[in-house]
């Protein structure tokens, strides 16, 4: 699959490591060393304590459907892209991400499910982390 | 001897128009803010504060600015704080503790949306809305957010779709005796659950309409009060929160009226028990359940039950709620937060359609939910009371 024309993120100097590292397959977490939070999204101070000793943590890109929804509309996505799978994948790391299960039955989700992380290539100078059902 | 600080709703008016093409969205600002005054029965010269939202970037920049120049208002004090469709219930908040300061003692609050019938440019898509882009990547916008939300409701507390369906029910059964609402015709749990599925497990007759319209209401000091004639409500309290990503560890399943609640509560010395009518922001169906048990109403994880054989329907039910049909049925245009708070003034004022007049109601609630459950909200909690109750 590819993701145009569905949107593509806006790279800010602030996100441009995280979705450099999609190109490489890697999905990149926040990592504090000041209160040892990891979190996501990503962004140049922790939002538990505001500092600024914040480094880039590549995930292990594993984790369990914390809650799922097919939907069949969303404003401006063409419709072959329609049903989407919207989820939340909780990481192995703890944080609770927004993506997309991709190449699944949608009736085959269910939350708990084990996923793994998977990048769809945009043509572009990034690639999209979206999941899939892991056996 | 010292002011009396308490401040009172002296004004409500919903527009009745649903569609309205033909239009401005600041025309119908000013005929929302035009009704609210005219039901007060203050004139417009009295008006010294002003609250508006952000549904205002449709009518230009600096939105405070260009409705108070529109309108023709001279302020003392005015805001406008956005958080979406919670706002107007902030504003009750707000104005009250205007009012309370002795900065304003006519304080007008409007909105006007054409949802409908205006699709305006969306706001650019960058830096300004950081987060976004992690998110409309995946297409995560109002349905799959909520749906989101609904789904991890029903795996932890095992809610089912006919308990979500009974809070549309209730509102059909209001809407029928509303003649502005969009829909009229009551509707059974059966044809809820059997609507298309838009964002599974949401079903279209889960969401709220889509409407233009407008709305205000007119918030004074106990001075101006004294020298009107109309019945007046007054605000015993009120209480904001927000929730939001929390750094990746989210509760979908929780709100944030879970803390605004409390806090409008204390405020007014109330307890969920004393509320005689409440008026819920209705966006979705999962939106009325997981407030009713953040506010207090019952047990974290029972709403389902709590709603399940007619709880929320007028005027017999344990907890009447959205008795105009709510934006379930009657009304949402842009958000939803001012016809909350106009509906609760009616109840109080023994002014809301007969057959869903809540006997003796005394005590009256209104909450706004405003952006999204799957990702950030606010949540705004006014409670409102019969004054001499």
């Amino acid at each position: 699959m590819t993701w145009e024309p569905r949107p593509l993120p806006s790279v800010t100097p602030e996100t441009a490591p995280y979705w450099e590292a999609t190109a490489d397959d890697q999905l990149l977490l926040c990592h504090c060393t000041a209160c040892d939070l990891t979190y996501y999204y990503p962004r140049s101070r922790c939002p538990d304590c505001l500092s600024d000793a914040v480094e880039w943590q590549e995930a292990a890109g594993t984790g369990v459907v914390y809650s799922h929804t097919a939907t069949e509309l969303v404003s401006e996505w063409p419709e072959e892209a329609l049903p989407v799978v919207v989820a939340y994948v909780e990481l192995d790391e703890g944080p609770r991400v927004l993506t997309n299960l991709v190449d699944c039955d949608p009736a085959d989700v269910a939350v708990g499910a084990p996923v793994e992380v998977t990048f769809v290539e945009t043509g572009a100078d990034l690639s999209i982390p979206v999941f899939e059902l892991r056996e | 001897m010292t002011r009396d600080q308490t401040a009172y709703i002296a004004g409500a008016y919903e527009h009745p128009t649903r569609e309205a093409p033909d239009k401005s969205i600041a025309q119908l600002h000013a005929d929302a803010a035009a009704g609210a005054l005219a039901d007060a029965g203050l004139p417009s010269g009295a008006v010294d504060g002003y609250f508006t939202a952000g549904e205002n970037y449709q009518v230009g920049r600096y939105p405070p600015l260009a409705m108070a120049d529109y309108l023709g208002l001279d302020v003392s004090y005015f805001d406008s704080t956005d958080d979406g469709g919670s706002a107007y219930v902030n504003h009750v908040g707000e104005a009250a503790s205007a009012v309370a300061r002795g900065k304003c003692d006519v304080a007008l609050v409007t909105l006007a949306g054409r949802m409908r019938t205006y699709e305006p440019d969306p706001p650019e898509h960058g830096d300004r809305i950081m987060q976004e882009n992690f998110e409309e990547v995946y297409g995560g916008e109002t349905l799959p957010l909520y749906a989101l939300a609904a789904r991890r409701h029903m795996h932890e507390y095992g809610t089912t779709s006919e308990q979500l369906a009974e809070v549309r029910v209730a509102a059909s059964q209001h809407a029928q005796y509303n003649e502005h609402a969009m829909y009229r015709e009551p509707v059974t749990v059966e044809e809820v659950v059997e609507s298309r599925t838009v964002a599974d497990p949401l079903h279209l007759l889960d969401c709220c309409v889509v409407s233009d319209g407008a709305g205000a209401f007119v918030v004074v000091s106990d001075e101006v009060r004294r020298g009107i004639d109309r019945e007046t409500v007054e605000i015993l309290g009120h209480g904001v929160a927000v929730d939001h990503h929390d750094a990746g560890r989210i509760d979908l399943t929780t709100t944030a009226a879970e803390r605004s609640g409390p806090r409008a509560f204390a405020e007014a010395g109330l307890d969920p028990a004393d509320v005689d009518y409440a008026s819920v922001y209705d966006s979705f169906t999962i939106t009325v359940l997981q407030t009713l048990e953040d506010l207090g109403f019952c047990e974290k994880g029972r709403g389902g039950e709590f709603v399940d054989g007619g709880t929320l329907q007028a005027p017999d039910g344990e907890l009447p709620f959205n008795t105009d049909g709510g934006g379930l049925c009657s009304n949402h245009p842009d958000r939803g937060g001012m016809t909350k708070v106009i509906e609760a003034v009616r109840q109080l004022r023994g002014e809301a359609n007969p057959e869903v007049q809540v006997p003796d109601a005394e005590v009256a609630l209104a909450h706004g939910t405003g952006g999204y459950l799957g990702t950030r909200h606010a949540g705004s909690t006014a409670l409102l009371g019969r004054v001499g109750r």
